[in-house]
């Protein structure tokens, strides 16, 4: 098949802006983690689902998140032999190769992506949201670290509700256990409206965050949802929600976006602008990362576009409505790890992939299933059945990993991608033929 | 058959039943009986019990079971199971189960609890929380509280409130069966040639089908008849068998095991026959009673949070102290992510504390038994070389 798209480079001064900004930003911050010992500053070690930024921004701490590492290393191809270190070390072969990557990179002398060595952490903030594979982690990392390692338990919504008694449990633990011991550990005494501050910061670079992932509904789409929106989440889910840096690469991100509107353009590819918007998708399930620019070329020259994706919300579920409040500090941030996309249940994440289908105007789900996370994975086979009979809009299913390079296979990917685009196509041809 | 024979014969019985005849027959004897059925590794039994209905613990379909349809449900990176869960629903082995509890294990159990409400929209299914923070006011209040919820919604099953003195009363016979059950671990610590560990495993099994005064009859029955009985004694030597709380080995693995020259003298099989580790007060706050004891006397296993360093893995370590085990079976089920994470952890501990350790995967339906009896059987034989030294 031809590439369905005709590329042009823009000159987009907002677009530049954006990405630059958050280069710098990335820079900088693994700047200041690896310069930590010299500068003095503690670190703390904690998740991107259920991350509590806000709160460890006011003990001074930098944030060290290892799953990002991972990623950095996946996309760097040096999670394979990061991988098979830890296997060698004695981890499973069947388990999580994110923490797989993690283990054998700090076997491996623990380099950050700017060559310097990573400190160890101060802190382990186990926030405990969406994945129990989080608790061994961090008890596989104490054990290597012996540091102060702090658990914040949040429930699961199995019923897909936020009850009250899951607020007042995570809030305690919040006020009882995590703010004392990161006092503690930090030296710095709590600040609730240090807190507050924050709070309000992450909630406007939220506000600009959803009004870029809403721009999807608009065809052709400004944005790809996945490929692209990974790029966007960066700064929000990783070290940056709550600061002055995340809310101006909002605001640029925002303006960007805007612009593209305004000149009817689509996404940005690796190769340029994506010129023709054949099928819409919405895709559950995080992405591989060690081939992602093979994967992300396989979409785009075939014309295809994400438009909405499940996997932008692990670090937080704003486009439904919520934003961190300063005037619940507490109560927003439970609230927050409470409605991650991994904490929410199968019923939930169902509604909200058709919901996505309806309101984007796509084609239908595609699932990239990883073959190493049993949160994601388990169970996305009936909720790919589910939506396909709620929508009426046909699934497809690929298998791949997050970091592994063994389980990325390309032309399996391609050949099933390429079945997908030809079923659309039928369908599409059933529905012309039926009006 | 001797009377030991028919005991053991019994409880295989139950144990192949995979239309569990015996909960069915339960629920058809009087009107309005009501079934929970309930997954790995711990749900508190006690408020079904008094609710009147029957715990009915559901561990998968063994090696016995053709998975039909569950393969189309799970990837083939997924543990067995789930997918075998779903077959023995989907199958309609279940279809008598008013009503399905999924607690915190793992990631996996908890989409299995979704997967159920989106396939059984009329059954009462719930994802049941268990604390991972073990302070009395907060642990313990959050514990309390959803205790409290399972028991509204178990009241709301039946037309009635499931009142205190009800959950007072179960939580005594809860403790009679507790107590039957630690004594036959201590019997079996003290004399594993006398009750071998697949005869151990089925008695358990049954606990999970029969009524809990039907269960501690039949672990009376057994302790009786095995006491009166002279087995002959191996040259084996002493294990404990841990990684195996959740999907089952299958029987011929445990059988295999002793064979292979390995008494098996603890284990994590069926953690929720006796996770909590000591008894509960009968009097009292019933609810407050139940939390306390999940936080300050029940088992340590992957799915629970270990907030000391120092302890991780001194449970096992303790445990081969207790039953004066002479190493350390690790079988877990592949692509388990809560035992196989935790691996590496505990062997530390244990090489540590100096105890030896072999370590093995498995699936419910591994049918090929030869290559884990080639090595618990080298393991034993290092063993006995070690401590004839
Ligand atoms: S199992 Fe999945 S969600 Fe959990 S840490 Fe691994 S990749 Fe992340
Ligand atoms: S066997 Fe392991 S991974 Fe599978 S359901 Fe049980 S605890 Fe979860």
């Amino acid at each position: 098949m031809s590439p369905a798209t005709v590329r042009s480079k823009t000159a987009d001064v907002e677009k530049d802006a954006s990405m630059r900004k958050q280069k710098e930003m990335m820079a900088a911050h693994y700047d200041r983690l690896t310069s930590a010992p010299e500068t003095g500053e503690k670190v703390c070690s904690t998740f991107v689902p259920g991350n509590i930024n806000e709160l460890i921004g006011c003990f001074d701490l930098v944030n060290n998140l290892p799953e990002v590492n991972a990623i950095q290393n996946g996309l760097r191809r040096t999670s394979g032999q990061y991988v098979l270190e830890a296997e060698k070390i004695g981890h499973s072969e069947d388990v999580c190769t994110y923490v797989k990557s993690d283990i054998g990179m700090l076997a491996k002398g623990n380099v950050a992506p700017n060559g310097k060595p990573f400190p160890n952490p101060d802190v382990l903030l186990l926030s405990y949201t969406g994945c129990f594979t989080f608790m061994k982690w961090f008890e596989l990392l104490r054990e290597q670290y012996k540091c102060e390692t702090i658990m914040l338990h949040t429930p699961y919504m199995g019923d897909g509700k936020i009850t009250p008694n899951m607020i007042e449990y995570m809030v305690k633990q919040l006020r009882e256990e995590v703010i004392p011991k990161l006092e503690r550990v930090s030296g710095v005494k709590f600040d609730i409206d240090r807190l507050r501050e924050r709070l309000g910061r992450s909630a406007q670079a939220e506000e600009d965050l959803v009004h870029v992932l809403n721009s999807a509904r608009r065809r052709p789409t400004p944005i790809d949802a996945y490929f692209g929106g990974i790029y966007y989440i960066g700064p929000i889910f990783g070290a940056f929600r709550g600061t002055e840096d995340a809310v101006e690469y909002y605001r640029f991100l925002r303006a960007e976006i805007d612009a593209r509107v305004a000149a009817g353009a689509g996404p940005v590819t690796p190769e340029g602008d994506m010129a023709a918007e054949k099928y819409r998708l919405v895709v559950e399930g995080p992405p591989n990362y060690t081939n992602f620019r093979q994967f992300w070329k396989m979409f785009y020259d075939e014309g295809a576009v994400v438009v909405a994706s499940s996997y932008t919300k692990v670090g937080g579920v704003y486009d439904l409505g919520f934003r961190h409040d300063p005037r619940r500090p507490l109560e927003s941030l439970a609230e927050y790890c409470l409605g991650v996309y991994t904490n929410r249940s199968l019923p939930m994440r169902v509604d909200m992939l058709s919901d996505y289908i309806e309101e984007y105007g796509a084609d239908g789900l595609l699932i990239n299933s990883i073959k190493s996370c049993n949160s994601f994975s388990a169970g996305q086979l009936l909720m790919m059945r589910e939506v396909e009979k709620r929508t009426g809009k046909p699934g497809a299913f690929i298998e791949s990993d997050l970091v592994d390079p063994r389980y990325f296979s390309a032309a399996n990917i391609k050949n099933r991608l390429e079945s997908y685009f030809q079923m659309i196509e039928q369908r599409r041809a059933g529905e012309r033929s039926a009006a | 058959m001797s009377e030991l024979a028919a005991i053991v014969d019994r409880a295989a019985t139950l144990f192949e039943d995979l239309h569990f005849s015996v909960a069915r027959e339960w629920k058809a004897a009087a009107p309005g009986r009501k079934v929970i059925g309930y997954m790995p590794i711990y749900v508190p039994r006690e408020l079904i019990h008094a609710a009147g209905m029957l715990p009915l613990g559901i561990v998968g379909g063994g090696d016995q079971l053709e998975v039909i349809h569950g393969d189309a449900y799970y990837q083939s990176y997924i543990c067995r199971i789930p997918r075998s869960t779903v077959e023995l629903g989907v199958s309609g082995r279940l279809d008598f189960v008013d009503g399905m509890l999924f607690p915190s294990i793992c990631d996996v159990i908890r989409n299995l609890s979704g997967m159920w409400k989106l396939m059984y929209p009329n059954v009462y299914s719930r994802y049941f929380d268990l604390p991972q923070n073990y302070r009395d006011d907060i642990g313990g209040n959050y514990y309390a509280r959803e205790l409290a919820e399972l028991r509204d919604a178990l009241g709301a099953l039946r037309g009635a409130p499931v009142t205190d003195e009800e959950i007072r009363r179960s939580i005594a016979v809860y403790n009679e069966n507790r107590t039957l059950v630690r004594q036959l671990y201590d019997y079996r610590i003290a004399q594993p040639w006398q009750a071998p560990a697949a005869e151990v495993y089925l008695l358990m099994r049954a606990g999970l089908v029969l009524s809990v005064e039907q269960h501690s009859e039949l672990l009376r029955e057994y302790l009786a008849a095995v006491q009166s009985t002279e087995r002959p004694r191996r040259d084996n030597c002493r294990v404990v068998l841990t990684g195996v709380f959740c999907e089952q080995p299958p029987l011929n693995l445990i059988k295999s095991l002793e064979l292979a020259g390995c008494y098996v003298v603890d284990d994590d099989l069926l953690l929720v026959t006796r996770w909590l580790t000591a008894d509960v007060p009968a009097d009292g706050d019933p609810l407050q009673n139940l939390a306390l004891a999940f936080l300050h006397h029940s088992e340590s296993t992957a799915a629970k949070y270990e907030p000391s360093q120092k302890e991780k893995g001194q449970h096992l370590v303790r445990a081969v102290h207790r039953s004066k085990a002479e190493g350390v079976i690790f079988a877990s089920p592949s692509f388990c992510d809560p035992a196989l994470l935790d691996r590496p952890m505990l062997q530390h501990a244990l090489s540590e504390a100096g105890i030896p350790y072999v370590s093995f995967k498995y699936a419910e339906n591994s049918g090929q038994m030869q290559p884990i009896r080639e090595q618990a059987g080298t393991f034993a034989d290092s063993i006995k070389l070690w401590s004839g030294q």
